[in-house]
Order: C-alpha cells, then sequence, then structure tokens
C-alpha cells in the first residue's frame, strides 16, 4: 500500500472480521502417523495437480510416497513426466531424494483391478465363469460406482502392501471427479448392499427360509423386470450373482475395513476447490458431508486465486486508462484495462471466499496463486508445492 | 423464422461453466412468445443455483425466467428413478408396480447396476420433453436445452444405442434406445462444446468431438468461454510477454509502472497461449463462439448478457 491514495475501495475484504485457520500443509507431510492423504473436489478445480504437488513435496521431505490417481485425463503422467501410469505403481524419477524419501504414481485401472480381485479369490474355473459373464464385463467397465468402489479396493491394497514391507508410508489419494459430492464415500457401500441386498436374494430361486414367503410378489416383479429388460439380462445377472457370491463377503468386508481406515487419526481429507461460487458450493457439500461422517478433515486447498502486487483500485486505473485514450499509448492503455479487471476479479474471489469462511468458519485453509502457465513439469510442480505449504 | 434446432445438447469440462452457457442459451432461444425447457441430469441443483431459485424437485416443470425479450425458461432436474417409474406407468400402466418395485430396491438396482439403463433413463425423459405436444401446439415447448455430463462421458452418455447394445437385443427398452437414437441425429439436435483456452479443456473438446464423429450426433458450435478480447496484436503481446516494454503512465511512480509492466505481462503471455488454443479448436472445422470473461462474477445480468453475446454470434445454422 505504498500509493499513497485511499485504498479502501480495492482492498480485498480477506479475512475481515473472519479469522480463516490455516492450512498447514508441511505439518501434515511431517506427521509419521499420517499414512493417507485424500483429496477430493469437484472436476476441474487442479485436484489432481494438489495431489501431485503434496506427494512431490513429502517425498523430498523424506516421506516414501505412493500416489494413487483415478483421473482417465491421465494428467498426473503429464504432470509427473511419466509416460504411460498404469496399474502398477512406478518410481518418478528426477526427483530430489536427499533427504531419504521416494515417490512412486500410479493410475487406477479399473477394469483391471476388478480382474485381478477376482482372480485372486476365486479358484481358476471360477473366476473364468465370472470374467466371461456379459454382465460383470458391463458391471465392472461401465457402472458409475465401479470406479470408486475400485479406488477404495486399490487403496487398502496399497495400503496393505505398504503395511506389510514397509515400500510406502504415505499414501496420497486423488479421488475420482464424483458425479456428486457424496459418490467417493457412498459408492462401495451403494455396490455392496446393490449386490447384497435384498432384491439380488430374490432374483435367486428357490430362496431359502422366509424369503421364501415372498415368491408370490417376486413373480410378479420378476415378470415386471423380465418384460422392460428381457430375459436374457436376468438370466446374466442369475449367473453372475451365484458365481459372484462367494467373493462378494470379501469384498465387503474389505471394503468396511478401508472405511475404518479413513476414518482413523492416520488419514486425512483435504477439500479441494477455486474460488468460484459453484466450485466453493461443491466444497461445502464435502465438507459438510465429510463431517457428517465424522472424517478427519484437514482443511481447503484453494486453487488459481488470483493476487496483485500493484496496489491500484479498479476505479483508479480506468480512469488513468481513459485519460490516456486517444494518446499514442496502446501498450499503458491495455495494460490499465487488465488491471482493472484482474482487481475486480480479485475482489470477487475474495467475496466468495470470505462468504465460504464466515458460513464454515472452523475450516482451515490454504490458497495457491492463479499460475501464468500450465502445470506440467517437476519444476512447477514443485512450485505448486511451494505455494500449498506458504501461507501467503 | 423460427431456429431449426430442437433439441441443444450443452456439454463441458468441469469448470468450464457450462451450466452458466446452457441457462444462458435457453435465455437466448427464448425470444418472444417462446417456451423453452432447460434440463439437467446430474442432480447437482445447478441450474436452481443459477437462476437463484428453490431447488427443482420430482418432476416439476416450472418457470425460472421470463426474459426481457418475452420468452420463458422452464426448468427441470431429471432423476433417473422418477424417469423409470413415469416410463412404467406410461408404457405399462404399471405405477404401482414401479412403487413396488422401488420398495425392493429394484429401481436403485436398474438404474444403478443395469449398465445404460441409467443414461436411457435420462435421454428418454429429454426425449420426451421434446416431443411432447399440448392442445392447439405441435410441441409443448419451442426448445429444449440440456445441460448434459462433462465431456469426458458425454459422447458415451449419448450412444445409448451402443449402453443397451450388449444388454437388449431386442424388447422394449431397445425400441426406446432406438427412438431416442433417431432423435439424436437427426437434424434437429445438436451438441455444443464448452470449454476455456487452456490446454486441458481444449483437448478434452478435441476428444469429445472425435468421440461424437462415429455416434453421428451433429456438433454445433465450440464455445470458448470467460475469453479476454484485446485490441492489441501480436507483435505488440509478444513485446509485453518477453519484458522488453516499459509503460509509463502518467500519475504512477516508477515503481508502480514496472509493477504495472511485470503483471502485464503475464496476462499477455496467456492471452498469446490462449491464441494458440483458439487456433488448435478453429482447426477443428467447427463454429467458434466466444463468451467475454465477466469479471465480476456470474448473476442474473451476466447470464444475459452472455445469452445476448451467444445471439450475436450464434448463425441460424447453429440455432
Amino acid at each position: 500500500m505504498t500509493s499513497g491514495y485511499p485504498s479502501k475501495a480495492f482492498q480485498p475484504p480477506t479475512h475481515a472480521g473472519v479469522a480463516v485457520p490455516f492450512l498447514d500443509i508441511d505439518k501434515i507431510i511431517g506427521d509419521r502417523e499420517i499414512k493417507i492423504i485424500i483429496c477430493c473436489g469437484s472436476g476441474g478445480v487442479g485436484k489432481t495437480t494438489t495431489s501431485a504437488a503434496i506427494a512431490l513435496r513429502a517425498a523430498e521431505a523424506g516421506r516414501k510416497v505412493v500416489v494413487l490417481t483415478i483421473d482417465p485425463a491421465r494428467r498426473l503422467a503429464q504432470s509427473l513426466g511419466v509416460g504411460e501410469l498404469d496399474n502398477t505403481p512406478r518410481p518418478v524419477p528426477m526427483i530430489d531424494t536427499a533427504a531419504g524419501g521416494s515417490l512412486d504414481a500410479m493410475m487406477l485401472d479399473m477394469k483391471n483391478t476388478f480382474d485381478d480381485v477376482v482372480i485372486a479369490h476365486s479358484t481358476p474355473e471360477k473366476a473364468e465363469a465370472i470374467l466371461q459373464n456379459q454382465f460383470y464385463v458391463a458391471l465392472s467397465s461401465e457402472f458409475s460406482g465401479t470406479q470408486e468402489y475400485m479406488a477404495m479396493e486399490k487403496l487398502g491394497q496399497l495400503h496393505s502392501e505398504a503395511e506389510a514391507n514397509g515400500t510406502w508410508d504415505l499414501i496420497v489419494v486423488d479421488t475420482p471427479p464424483a458425479r456428486s459430492a457424496l459418490d467417493f464415500l457412498d459408492a462401495p457401500e451403494h455396490l455392496s448392499s446393490l449386490l447384497d441386498g435384498r432384491f439380488l436374494r430374490l432374483l435367486l430361486p428357490p430362496a431359502r427360509g422366509p424369503l421364501r414367503l415372498m415368491s408370490a410378489g417376486f413373480s410378479m416383479m420378476s415378470a415386471v423386470i423380465t418384460r422392460i429388460l428381457g430375459s436374457q439380462i436376468i438370466n446374466d445377472v442369475k449367473t453372475f450373482v451365484r458365481a459372484f457370491e462367494a467373493l462378494f463377503g470379501g469384498f465387503r468386508q474389505r471394503a468396511t475395513a478401508t472405511f475404518q481406515l479413513l476414518s482413523s487419526r492416520h488419514s486425512t481429507f483435504l477439500v479441494v476447490a477455486t474460488p468460484q461460487h459453484d466450485a466453493l458450493r461443491e466444497a461445502a457439500y464435502f465438507v459438510d458431508r465429510l463431517s457428517e461422517e465424522d472424517m478427519p478433515i484437514s482443511g481447503m486447498v484453494i486453487n488459481r486465486v488470483h493476487t496483485s502486487a500493484l496496489a491500484i483500485s479498479p476505479e483508479r486505473a480506468l480512469s488513468l486508462a481513459e485519460d490516456l485514450a486517444g494518446a499514442s499509448t496502446p501498450l499503458e492503455v491495455e495494460a490499465l484495462r487488465r488491471h482493472a479487471n484482474l482487481m475486480r476479479l480479485i475482489a470477487t474471489e475474495s467475496h466468495q471466499m470470505e462468504r465460504f469462511a464466515s458460513a464454515r468458519p472452523g475450516i482451515a485453509q490454504t490458497r495457491v496463486q492463479s499460475l501464468p502457465t500450465d502445470v506440467t513439469d517437476l519444476v512447477t510442480l514443485r512450485r505448486v508445492g511451494a505455494l500449498l505449504a506458504d501461507k501467503d | 423464422m423460427s431456429p431449426r434446432h430442437t433439441l441443444h445438447i450443452v456439454s463441458g469440462k468441469g469448470g468450464t461453466g457450462k451450466t452458466t452457457i446452457a441457462g444462458a442459451l435457453a435465455c437466448a432461444l427464448a425470444s418472444s412468445g417462446r417456451r423453452i425447457l432447460l434440463c439437467e441430469v446430474e442432480g447437482r441443483n445447478g441450474i436452481s443455483e443459477l437462476f437463484d431459485v428453490s431447488p427443482l424437485t420430482g418432476a416439476e416443470e416450472r418457470r425460472i425466467s421470463r426474459t426481457p425479450a418475452g420468452g420463458v425458461v422452464h426448468g427441470l432436474s431429471i432423476d433417473a428413478e422418477d424417469a423409470l417409474i413415469e416410463y412404467l406407468d406410461t408404457f405399462y400402466h404399471l405405477s404401482i408396480a414401479g412403487k413396488a418395485l422401488d420398495r425392493f430396491g429394484a429401481v436403485d438396482f436398474a438404474t444403478s447396476i443395469a449398465p445404460g439403463l441409467r443414461d436411457v433413463l435420462l435421454t428418454g425423459k429429454v426425449y420426451e420433453a421434446v416431443r411432447r405436444k399440448i392442445k392447439n401446439k405441435p410441441n409443448a415447448y419451442d426448445a429444449v436445452v440440456l445441460d448434459a455430463p462433462p465431456t469426458g462421458r458425454i459422447a458415451h452418455f449419448l450412444n445409448v444405442h451402443a449402453a443397451v447394445a450388449g444388454l437388449a437385443k431386442v424388447g422394449p427398452i431397445r425400441n426406446q434406445a432406438d427412438s431416442i437414437m433417431r432423435l439424436l441425429r437427426s437434424a434437429t439436435t445438436v451438441v455444443h462444446l464448452v470449454t476455456l483456452l487452456e490446454d486441458m479443456p481444449v483437448t478434452e473438446t478435441e476428444e469429445a468431438a472425435a468421440a461424437l464423429r462415429p455416434t453421428q450426433i451433429r456438433i454445433g458450435t465450440v464455445i470458448e468461454n470467460m475469453v479476454t478480447p484485446t485490441p492489441l496484436d501480436d507483435r505488440q503481446l509478444q513485446a509485453a510477454a518477453t519484458g522488453s516494454v516499459s509503460l509509463k503512465v502518467p500519475g504512477l511512480t516508477i515503481k508502480q509502472n514496472q509493477a504495472l509492466a511485470s503483471e502485464f505481462g503475464i496476462e499477455a503471455a496467456r492471452t498469446l497461449q490462449e491464441q494458440q488454443r483458439h487456433d488448435r479448436l478453429t482447426a477443428l472445422g467447427l463454429p467458434l463462439v466466444q463468451i467475454a470473461f465477466d469479471h465480476g462474477g456470474i448473476d442474473e445480468g451476466a447470464i444475459l448478457s452472455i445469452a445476448e453475446q451467444l445471439t450475436d454470434q450464434m448463425s441460424l445454422e447453429a440455432v
């Protein structure tokens, strides 16, 4: 504020009245008891970049890290300079290992994870029958919740592996771009209850015990479903459920174990957003839902926050531009107009973040300023990590 | 002259403002005396938030806006389970069975597990709205705008044919999928892809355009959202971006002029990058529309301003 001009109009109202606690990423990374960091948020807010930046920073601070991304856009592969990510964690080259850390990266292959589980937990003949089933093929590649379910399954696997042989001491998870805010938490439970639920029980004739009493109602159901979907689907489903039944108890058990792990003090959630109204609204859903489930939230990462080093209000910048218009100084005029726009944007963003903070006062925040370039290399990723950890 | 498209499907990567553009397009189409339906399928209350009205629930098609031009926009949030029950009722007179099925968890089962069925139900409801007739009028709505799933899933979502192909070779669902597909492929349906001039969204737009080609569904326009127009030419922008200009704004100190120049350098570099991305989109050979970035955020005025920009730039062909 060296301009010497009245500065009230442009001063971002950030933190005014509301003391927003600072989300200290380095403290989380430094806490050896934290073994899992989950980054969640809506699509297009920089979740993948945030996960990768935190993973890199933790690795260079001495943690043995594996980062699991689920995003099909293969963005992490680009950010980490690894050509192709697949279901196997691969070491990220060129990182600074002076502190004794390491970084592996992997991308979830939903169908292969599902296939692997089927193969690992059943006899070869049974596995073959399941893998060939039309309904399984569709379920493992298309059901919208499968991705989330398999993410949990993979996370559980990585965690067991890490505990067993000490390959990693920190898992950073980038969640799927959720169709709704609740998918990541709900999908495993949803899929379990569907596969395990009453309806499928009913489909499996002949029912044992009390279920037999429902059989009249059931034939009506079955007739309706068959009429709508056709008998072929019903047969596929029946065959699938029979083959899958033994396997499924294990699935459910593991999903429950992973859910418990996520609620424990060894895990922490970061909600990622940008300072726009709709992104923050989605973030609010996440925060509320995680709180309801008693999940451990560390706080919010707000990406792409605009800043300016020049403390001149938009009004003054525009009036200076107006004075210059007509003179042969097109660069100056354009620079001033752009500055005015930037200051307006900063004010809008501050207002949005302020509103969020006052509605959810306990939630710590860290803000990452908008970068002039795309994050596609380790150097930029490292810079993002520094900005994340920096208390402005 | 009445615009030729009756179904507009708006997609875009997360964060590109696709819901805002869909809302603005509905307003743009709602010229004097016209009725437009704006639908969403992802249950996020995006429409009600955008228009600042209470959430749309169930099957209600509530009026959410009356445009200055004298048209109206109705909003509908399509839910797969409601659509299934409505479907059962319409085609089989089975609303009671539908409710019973719901109690058994069957509706949930059918809409989430039977892959593709969910998408058929959602697009099926859109189909119904497009084809709906009312007294003395050929159509209940003059046009329907669908705020569709993001570009990463759009081809899959719209390709209902493929979705049910593996499951139902014959039967009512298959016939339903065939009718929907005919509508989507017809000359009265058009897809608009919303993008920012950033690397990832442009890449996804290119991928979506390629993925839509084999479905034979037409792409109307690519909408470049949040664009910052500039009166400067390439040479001037280059000079600013490389830091080889010094600014002299009278009334500012040397330090302030330097800060302004360095801030402008970053802006100029970004504008140059945006122009490269614009060139990539031009290579798609599709009509491009540019929407200016609104630095004040999105409110009713901003929606109408975007609607105006859409009206000005979209040819009758695309509208």
